[in-house]
């Protein structure tokens, strides 16, 4: 009994390696900044090196054969590392733009907790992504969330910052609380906690559908609380707004991708048929509820809402931050398809996703380093200010429109085309109805940026060679991706196999 | 044929703006006022350049065009064919083989455009001299929209196609964003947001035929009876073909633009620089047109016939109400002369869609015809104001009169230009017009006679405002010697660069109505070809 539990062990612990390096980061980081107090960039630098090294165990990860570690609480298969590189890609690109930060570097706060906290985010998300037990999504969500509240009033002097972390903690709170709650009913009628074995219950059909109906809408407030699907989204434009430019485009990317992660690795296991995966047909689901008809409405509200919301914004990081809840719609959009069409377009579109929004993030912090506004009527001229800057935030907007040549096109047109493969029609209307709404508030800041204030002669703004060239690092993909986009695709095809049995 | 760098004409003629704008983004743009104007001149001769090339390739395929190769729906008869791989993905769960192929050609439906285009964006760069502010972002945005343009015409895989559809969309917007007139904003976005909405439909077609196809290639397309079985948009899902359909249309009548899709249309006018409008007027209108020539009609052949009587229908009420608008800029008060002739573009689009409406040789054949006519007829008359405002800092009618005497050469120039709108004999407009309805007399006779009240306001139109211009009493602010600061305006006559970029193109309308088969002949035989796809297809009896 000890011995084969050992063996798991071992065996647990080699496929653990990326967490484990993420751990002993965390540590180091602590060590580093307790040693060397003085020294700013250190610990983001120890940081960086750590992620480097957990993306190399990752890569690394055997691809052979899907499996669950550590007694069936975490899967290693290819569908969790897709999501591990997301989130590791924009948590080292986050780390770095914060090197650039003017609101967290007033001379006198400490870093080093803020790179510890990164870190262990993303540890929260890595187990997130992969987690195939009720109790460890919850443990995982909360590793995640607590992080991130602190991260949210990290520059806890300013108002805003402190509000926008009070609101996230108490949100947090509650959603978590129903969740934890939904889990409970859930395993008070499956006697169980494990996706798998839940699923086997559920097969078995002669469950109560009003309680597990209730239970399934307390679990999904706290999975629609992390990827901030309307009608769960009231904290999201607050805490974006609040929070540090460099948190908030953390918050937008890397956990809305380990909320997904976990929403499709959720209905996947729990609710389909596991013995009939055909590629393109939609899963055979298992229980009563209509998963499809709930996650298209949610999906609907979820870009509406957010995009009529952000026609009223002025103020560019709330924008942004409704602009994410759109976006969220659109994904959800995919994932209402149910197979494994719909899930390679959600992988496809988180791709080119993180590579546009934390461009646009990082442009928005850079004017706002410069000018202390993040108001789009502040705007005006800026992009004959600063050529570079005006033209790379340009191509990151037209890319979150969707317009081609950019990767957003290529990831647009792939959750149309799962859409209109699986036959909903009427979905892929009204997201494309959204995505020409969006046009209008986007073009809003390129409106200001380029079209007003021609004749203002103001002074040319000239960012560090560092900003410009982690600026370009982001709008050349977004180009590229638009024209040649064969690898994602690929990629994300070869990723969508996750692990369903023993 | 002429390949160069491994690259065939069309791949040189697209991409040559694009090198262009390249340029120009690297030319530095200098501090002080002379550095200033020296790089502002840089940016014009760039551009005359990069146009220029472009011009003599397009006049190069136009020499070699060989009218016996039909093209339309046989790729092997397309010409000048440049065709690579461009993205091959193989069991991609959800295409299957999705393959996109980089692949151009022309047949006698693209070639008078690509011809058009390069003519159009050649001399429309001679009105973008005047452009002070921000030159380099004009230049290189104008580059860009063209090489938009004439890639939308080479195309013939729909991806490619689609990609620079709305390549073209942000430099447009910028174009008159930024240096347009006083309501350019509100302008720039009704435009952005109009087409937008239009080719956002268009895609979820493309996706739909797509799936339909297995290919996007358009050619492959157009084979309906090889649509995969149970596909959305196969035959027998009748219903589902005349919705694609009709998404489609409304993404390309957005664009020529069709009542009551237009409004975008005399704002956008209104607002963009003088050589802007040349373009939009003169090119972007018939990429609609050549979009429903291309991919809506041959694709769709049961929708065409089932649609036939309401395109006819819409096409007359645009003839007419697109007329009337345009008489209505006579109210005092509201005389715009600039948007005189944007309504008078969408009158002139309306034949275009009546004689495809037909679906006969004759109809089809004026309707293509009038397409290039239009083109350069419009470019003049937008050209024709430009001068005008340069000068005067107005378009209104009010402000004009007696100006016959100021300014001899440009009433002459003015007068061609306006005469050939008005379709008079001996100019080329004339000939597409009459075509247009010799062939729609034959399938849709009540149709005709009622839109032949369009030439009839065309007239009245196009007479008044140039008897407003040039007749009567000199107001008093043109007598004077020149002084903006009292309203007075300027009074010289047309100047070298402006006669140079009017002259080829009244030679060109005048040369084209006493010879149209230099055109005609170009087109006739893939004209040919395609009313006979569409017509003869099983399914075009069955839509019936």
């Amino acid at each position: 009994m000890i011995e084969q539990f050992l063996t798991e062990l071992q065996k647990s612990l080699s496929l653990f390696k990326p967490e484990s390096a993420l751990v002993i980061t965390f540590l180091m980081t602590l060590a580093g900044d307790l040693i060397f107090r003085k020294s700013e960039k250190l610990t983001a630098n120890i940081t960086l090196i750590g992620f480097v090294v957990t993306g190399f165990f990752l890569f690394n990860e055997c691809n052979d054969g899907s499996t669950t570690i550590f007694s069936g609480m975490l899967a290693v298969d290819s569908f969790a590392k897709f999501f591990k590189i997301i989130i590791l890609l924009s948590s080292i690109i986050v780390v770095i733009m914060s090197l650039f930060s003017k609101e967290l570097f007033d001379g006198k706060r400490p870093m080093g907790e803020y790179y510890m906290l990164i870190t262990s985010a993303t540890f929260g998300m890595f187990l997130l992504s992969s987690a195939t037990n009720m109790i460890m999504i919850y443990l995982s969500i909360e590793i995640m969330s607590i992080s991130s509240y602190i991260l949210a009033g990290y520059t806890k002097e300013i108002n805003r910052a402190s509000e926008a972390s009070l609101k996230y903690v108490i949100f947090g709170a509650v959603s978590s609380g129903l969740m934890i709650y939904g889990i409970s009913l859930l395993f008070g009628m499956t006697g169980s906690l494990n996706l798998l074995e839940i699923n086997q219950v559920l097969a078995t059909g002669d469950l109560n559908i009003v309680t597990l109906t209730f239970s399934m809408i307390l679990i999904m407030a706290g999975i629609g609380y992390k990827i901030s699907a309307v009608p769960f989204h009231f904290w999201t434009p607050d805490v974006y707004e609040g929070a540090p430019v460099t948190i908030t485009a953390y918050l937008s990317v890397a956990s809305k991708a380990a909320g997904f992660a976990v929403l499709i690795r959720f209905l996947r296991l729990g609710f389909t048929n596991l013995e009939t995966a055909p590629e393109s047909e939609t899963w055979a689901m298992i229980s009563n509820l209509d998963w499809q008809f709930i996650i298209a409405v949610l999906s609907v509200l979820t870009m509406t809402v957010g995009n009529l919301v952000a026609l009223w914004q002025t103020n560019a990081k709330r924008m942004l931050a409704y602009s994410s809840i759109a976006h969220a719609g659109y994904i959800l959009m995919a994932v209402a398809v149910m197979n494994d069409i719909g899930t390679a377009a959600v992988m496809i579109y988180f791709f080119v996703y993180m590579i546009m929004n934390l461009g646009a993030f990082f442009a928005v912090m850079l004017i706002s380093n410069e000018i202390d506004s993040d108001e789009i009527e502040d705007y005006t001229g800026f992009g004959y200010r600063s050529p570079v800057l005006g033209i790379a935030l340009v191509i990151f907007l037209i890319s979150l429109t969707g317009l081609p040549p950019t990767a957003g096109f290529i990831g647009k047109y792939f959750v149309f085309g799962a859409v209109i493969d699986s036959g909903l029609i009427w979905l892929a209307v009204v997201g494309i109805l959204n995505s020409v709404v969006s046009l209008y508030y986007y073009m809003k800041i390129v409106r200001n940026m380029f079209v007003r204030g021609v004749e203002l002669e103001q002074k040319d703004v000239h960012f560090s060679p560092g900003a410009i060239m982690v600026l370009v690092a982001l709008a050349i993909p977004t180009l590229v991706f638009g024209i040649y986009f064969q690898q994602i695709v690929e990629w994300a095809k070869n990723s969508v196999q996750m692990f369903v049995s023993n | 044929m002429f390949e160069f760098l491994g690259a065939g004409p069309l791949t040189w003629i697209t991409f040559l703006p694009i090198i262009g704008m390249v340029i120009i983004m690297m030319i530095p743009t200098g501090k002080d006022d002379r550095s200033k104007a020296a790089s502002r001149s840089m940016f014009q001769w760039t551009t005359v350049l990069f146009t220029f090339v472009q011009l003599v390739i397009a006049i190069m395929i136009f020499m070699n065009y060989d009218p016996t190769m039909l093209g339309v729906t046989n790729a092997d008869t397309f010409q000048f064919v440049d065709r690579v791989d461009w993205i091959t993905l193989h069991n991609v769960p959800i295409f299957g083989e999705l393959k996109i192929e980089y692949f151009v050609g022309i047949d006698g439906i693209s070639a008078p455009m690509i011809l058009l285009t390069a003519i159009v964006c050649f001399f429309a760069t001679f009105a973008s001299f005047n452009i002070k502010k921000a030159p380099k972002g004009y230049f290189a945005m104008y580059l860009l929209l063209d090489a938009a343009m004439i890639g939308v015409f080479v195309s013939l895989d729909f991806f490619l196609f689609y990609v620079f559809w709305e390549l073209m969309l942000l430099p447009m917007y910028f174009l008159i964003g930024i240096w347009g007139g006083p309501r350019k904003e509100y302008a720039a976005i009704k435009f952005f947001l109009y087409t937008l909405f239009g080719s956002v439909v268009m895609l979820l077609v493309m996706i739909a035929l797509y799936f339909a196809a297995g290919s996007f290639n358009m050619l492959d397309m157009m084979n309906v009876e090889g649509y995969a079985d149970g596909s959305l948009l196969a035959k027998v899902n009748e219903g589902w073909r005349l919705i694609a359909f009709a998404g489609l249309f409304v993404g390309f009548a957005i664009k020529v633009p069709i009542v009551p899709f237009h409004t975008w249309l005399p704002d956008a006018h209104v607002e963009a620089p003088t050589a802007i409008s040349v373009i939009l007027a003169g090119v972007l209108l018939k990429m609609g047109t050549y979009g429903m020539l291309r991919i809506a009609w041959p694709m769709f052949p049961d929708a065409v016939a089932y649609f036939s009587d309401w395109i006819a229908l819409i096409a007359v009420v645009s003839i007419v109400y697109g007329a009337m608008c345009a008489l209505g800029q006579h109210k005092v008060g509201k005389r715009d002369l600039k948007k005189l002739i944007a309504y008078s573009s969408v009158s002139h689009m309306g034949y275009v869609m009546l004689g495809m409406a037909s679906m006969n040789e004759t109809g089809m054949q004026g309707a293509i015809f009038q397409m290039f006519n239009h083109g350069t007829i419009t470019a003049m008359l937008f050209m024709i104001v430009g001068v005008i405002y340069d000068r005067a800092h107005t378009r209104s009618l009010d402000d004009f009169g007696g100006l016959a005497n100021k300014m001899p050469i440009y009433t002459g120039i003015m007068t061609i230009a306006f005469f050939a709108a008005i379709g008079l004999p001996g100019m080329s407009g004339f000939i597409s017009e009459v075509m247009v309805f010799l062939g729609a007399f034959a399938t849709y006779p009540i149709h005709t006679v009622i839109s032949g009240l369009g030439i009839i306001l065309g007239a009245a139109y196009m007479l008044w405002a140039l008897q407003k211009v040039f007749f009567g009493k000199l107001p008093e602010r043109w007598s004077g010697p020149w002084d903006p600061t009292k309203k007075i305006y300027k009074h010289d006559d047309v100047n070298a660069r402006e006669i140079f970029s009017l002259v080829p193109l009244a030679i060109i309308i005048i040369y084209l109505g006493i010879f149209p088969n230099t055109l005609l002949d170009m087109m006739s035989g893939s004209v040919h070809t395609l009313v006979q796809f569409v017509k003869t297809s099983a399914l075009y009896s069955a839509g019936m």
